[in-house]
């Protein structure tokens, strides 16, 4: 393996590894914080209970995620010195602002998991709120630096060297709205649905358990608005791609043609050879629709850009394309949900929906991955898109295929620690014999 | 001396956040040290009173050391650039034991009473605090030796091998890990409410001040020939000579208040001591940042970029001091 693939392949690993923890932090403290202010207000033990476990998965996820993140900190210069050393006085507000969102989070947390009996309830619940606060926060900054690597702004290249730098221009890149949003929402509706779905697939097994109930409640109270406004944000984020990056988006759709009133093709493999997709489906107009808003609007394809400047279009398309759908189911089943509430329906009480839930558990975090695989190799050949490539930027040290082997090996093991730890400590059901049968105390039901 | 703008500012901000993160992160290092080292019949009890010390804060503790490497790569990018490649190999090694040490460290909270599984991640939470401070002193002993230069193409050895694998690096290794294991000794005195416990710390912190003596002299032989700028910053700056001569009288207050059992003057005096040793280390370099080449302003980001990070510290500070008062208030108000 060469080095520069090696170097591409180990921070790919680190922050595919990193997001799913970070999301997590951004995501589990608004349910603890609404379980917890829901035992304020009615003193039902259940919410207690949740928030309390609900917190203790939150400590091992965090703290992985603040390793891994520190790990992260230090590999932008280990791998990249070429791109810090020109990203980092345009590029480091963020990180410096992030930094104090990590302070304030790190300290709320602690005493949030660890200040149970010495603080009063509502300083409780006020450290919960500033931890959920400072998570959307320093996710929102570091986003912020990853739409400045695909639009970057805030200086004039003089001979490949960035002067008359403008470090807030460099935060209000064009791209910073749109990922943002994108991002916020991803955590919400990855977490809620993750949670709703644990708990649905518990409650199959188990129906009357009034725990489940109530965590299944939280998780689609915070899951399923984030889901049904992806769809939207994403919309917004594609017209965005269009306008600045031609090539990736080209990549995403796997249009080698320029051409008016393009067609969206769902699915499908790009033949790289013929310049065709086998198999897609294709939705006239859809494209330019989508990207413009306009079915006639003409779409630059692949065509327009030079081949050495061409991002690897099967892998990007690909996963644009489980995005997107995953998108549209979670935003289906959100809706579904949803639907029963409007019509005073309990969503517990409905078994192909909890079938449904409890499929889509894991399905916010694939389209994580899948959405930032298509945000960064989507990019490529760039890091910093138009000014710097990817190989310019790589660190001259020889032999990364062996610390690449060695993260590799650290985060499989950490990983099956944490899911073994998630799995034994964190999801079984209570052993409350009582809270079994909180919602129907009938005597010889199903489960009886 | 020359005259403070804002990029002398911002390279003292960095020697701050690096004393905070050595007074708070290293002690929780030093604790983990005490956690591999314990013994006699009240073992178990100094595990369960450093974990309980460490628990609440080492996250919030850590975040010190990424505001160094944030405003390391935000003001002075040519800096991290030429660490980051020079010293790729240790900084792997630092980030491996740090990401060891917190998962293991939560995996044991959180992982299950049972003996075995509190054995194993303690074992691995132990080890890991004992080699990160190690290496982490290897990369500044790198530094002060004016090692850290871009690579000459002489081969891996003189590239990535060389800027930090000698008699005089290995030794600023050890050093830290005894201080940071003399701070943990001395606060852990202070966090024990078992008088039993409390005694053991108590001589715990008196054989590792009495190593930190020893690995410091040392060093300091050593540094007369292998960090010839910094051994002349020690030894003849006006600016340094006056932090020596304190470094001195907070040791010797340090070990004073510890025999005579004064714990809270014994770590505000630990607590003076490394401080004086850090910016003893940082002023006897000034200006440079890696000597022999690189100096403040040389390496220094625009100004524009300095006057906005400038900035950020301030409001973040407003943040960030009245959150961790409330911390430690919470936390570190009585004894456990
Ligand atoms: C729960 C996760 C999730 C879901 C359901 C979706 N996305 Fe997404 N998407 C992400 C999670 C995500 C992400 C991982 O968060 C990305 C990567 C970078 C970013 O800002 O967000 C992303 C990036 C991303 C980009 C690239 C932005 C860029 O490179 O600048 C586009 C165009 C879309 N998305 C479009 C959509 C559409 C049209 C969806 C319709 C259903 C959709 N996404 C659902
Ligand atoms: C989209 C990408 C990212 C998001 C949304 C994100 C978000 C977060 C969040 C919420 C945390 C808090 C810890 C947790 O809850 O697990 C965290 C931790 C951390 N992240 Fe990321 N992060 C991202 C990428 C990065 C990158 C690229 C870096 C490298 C510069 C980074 C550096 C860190 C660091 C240093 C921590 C540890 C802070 C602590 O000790 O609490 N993150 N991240
Ligand atoms: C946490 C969510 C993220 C994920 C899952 C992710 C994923 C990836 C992947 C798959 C690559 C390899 C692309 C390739 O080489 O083909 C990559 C590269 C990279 N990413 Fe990200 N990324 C994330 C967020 C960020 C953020 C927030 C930053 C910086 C602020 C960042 C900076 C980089 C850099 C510097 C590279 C290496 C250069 C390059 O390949 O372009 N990433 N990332």
């Amino acid at each position: 393996m060469s080095d520069l693939l090696a170097a591409r392949t180990q921070m790919a690993l680190s922050l595919g590894f990193h997001i799913l923890f970070a999301v997590v932090g951004i995501g589990m403290p608004l349910l603890m914080v609404a379980a917890e202010r829901r035992w304020l207000l009615r003193k039902d033990p259940i919410d207690l209970e949740l928030a309390k476990r609900w917190s203790k998965g939150t400590a091992i996820l965090f703290a992985v995620g603040a390793v891994s993140g520190t790990v992260l900190s230090f590999e932008l210069g280990l791998l990249w010195p070429g791109f810090m050393e020109m990203a980092g006085p345009l590029i480091g507000m963020p990180f410096s602002l992030e930094g104090f969102a990590f302070f304030t989070e790190a300290i709320f947390l602690g005493i949030y998991l660890y200040g149970w009996d010495r603080i009063s309830p509502r300083a409780h619940l006020l450290a919960g709120v500033l931890v959920a606060g400072s998570g959307v926060l320093s996710g929102i900054f570091v986003v912020i630096a990853n739409a400045w690597m695909n639009t970057p702004t805030g200086f004039d290249l003089v001979d490949g060297v960035p002067v008359n730098i403008d470090p807030i221009r460099a935060l209000l890149n064009p791209a910073a709205f749109q990922q943002t949003l994108h991002m916020t929402l991803a955590a919400y509706a990855a977490t809620g649905f993750a949670v709703a779905g644990i708990h649905a697939f518990l409650l199959l097994r188990d129906p009357l358990n009034a725990f489940h109930r109530r965590a299944l409640a939280l998780g689609l109270l915070v899951g399923a608005p984030a889901a049904l406004l992806q769809p939207l944000s994403g919309d917004i984020s594609a017209r965005n791609v269009a306008q600045y990056q031609p090539a990736k988006l080209a990549a995403m759709e796997a249009l080698f043609e320029t051409r008016a009133g393009a067609p969206l093709i769902l699915g499908g493999w790009p033949d790289m050879e013929t310049r065709t997709v086998r198999w897609g489906i294709e939705i006239p107009y859809g494209l330019s629709l989508m990207a413009h808003h306009d079915p006639r609007a003409v779409v630059t394809g692949l065509d327009r850009i030079p081949r050495d400047e061409w991002p690897n279009v099967p892998i990007v398309h690909v996963a644009f394309q489980v995005m997107v759908g995953i998108g549209t189911v979670m935003a289906a089943v959100a809706a579904w949900a949803l639907w029963l509430l409007v019509r005073r329906r309990d969503p517990a009480e409905c078994r192909p929906l909890l079938i449904a839930l409890a499929a889509s558990a894991p399905l916010g975090f694939v389209a994580i991955e899948a959405g930032w695989t298509v945000t960064e190799v989507g990019r490529q050949p760039w890091v910093i898109h138009g000014v710097l490539r990817t190989s310019e930027a790589v660190t001259p040290m020889p032999g990364l295929t062996y610390t690449l082997l060695g993260f590799t090996l650290l985060y499989l093991f950490l990983g099956i620690v944490v899911a073994w730890l998630l799995y034994s400590q964190i999801i079984r059901s209570p052993r409350h014999q009582e809270w079994n049968r909180v919602y129907t105390p009938t005597v010889g039901g199903p489960h009886a | 001396m020359p005259e403070l703008g804002a990029a002398e500012l911002l390279a003292g901000a960095i020697v701050v956040s690096l004393n905070a993160y050595v007074l708070l992160a290293g002690a929780d290092f030093g604790g983990g040290v005490w956690d591999l080292l314990a013994t006699g019949p009240r073992r178990a009890r100094q595990r369960e009173l450093i974990a309980h010390a460490i628990g609440p804060v080492w996250e919030a503790n850590h975040v010190w050391l990424i505001l160094v490497v944030v405003l390391l790569f935000t003001c002075f990018p040519a800096v991290f650039s030429r660490l980051a490649i020079a010293l790729h190999i240790p900084l792997t090694l630092v980030l491996v034991g740090i990401v060891l040490r917190g998962s293991a460290f939560t995996f044991r909270s959180y992982g299950g009473e049972d003996a075995p599984t509190q054995r194993r991640w303690g074992r691995v939470f132990a080890v890991a605090s004992l080699v990160t401070p190690l290496v982490l002193g290897i990369c500044v002993g790198a530094i002060a030796a004016g090692r850290v230069v871009p690579p000459s193409g002489a081969g891996f050895a003189a590239d990535y091998l060389h800027p930090w694998l000698s008699p005089f690096t290995v030794s600023v290794g050890v050093f830290t890990l005894a201080l940071f294991a003399f701070i943990a000794a001395v606060y852990l005195t202070l966090e024990a409410a078992d008088p039993d416990v409390r005694e053991d710390f108590r001589r715990r912190a008196l054989w590792a001040g009495a190593a930190v003596f020893g690995v410091a002299l040392t060093t300091l032989l050593l540094a007369w020939e292998a960090a010839p700028l910094v051994w002349q910053g020690l030894i003849t700056s006006p600016r340094a000579l006056p932090l020596q001569f304190l470094t001195g009288v907070a040791a010797t207050v340090a070990l004073w208040a510890l025999w005579r059992r004064r714990y809270t003057l014994a770590r505000a005096a630990a607590a003076a001591q490394v401080t004086c040793i850090l910016w003893g280390w940082a002023l006897a370099q000034f200006p440079w940042l890696l000597p022999p080449t690189l100096d403040i302003r040389g390496a220094a980001a625009p100004a524009i970029t300095l006057k906005l990070t400038l900035g950020a510290l301030g409001l973040g500070a407003l943040v960030l001091f009245p959150a961790l008062y409330y911390l430690f208030r919470v936390f570190k108000s009585r004894p456990y």
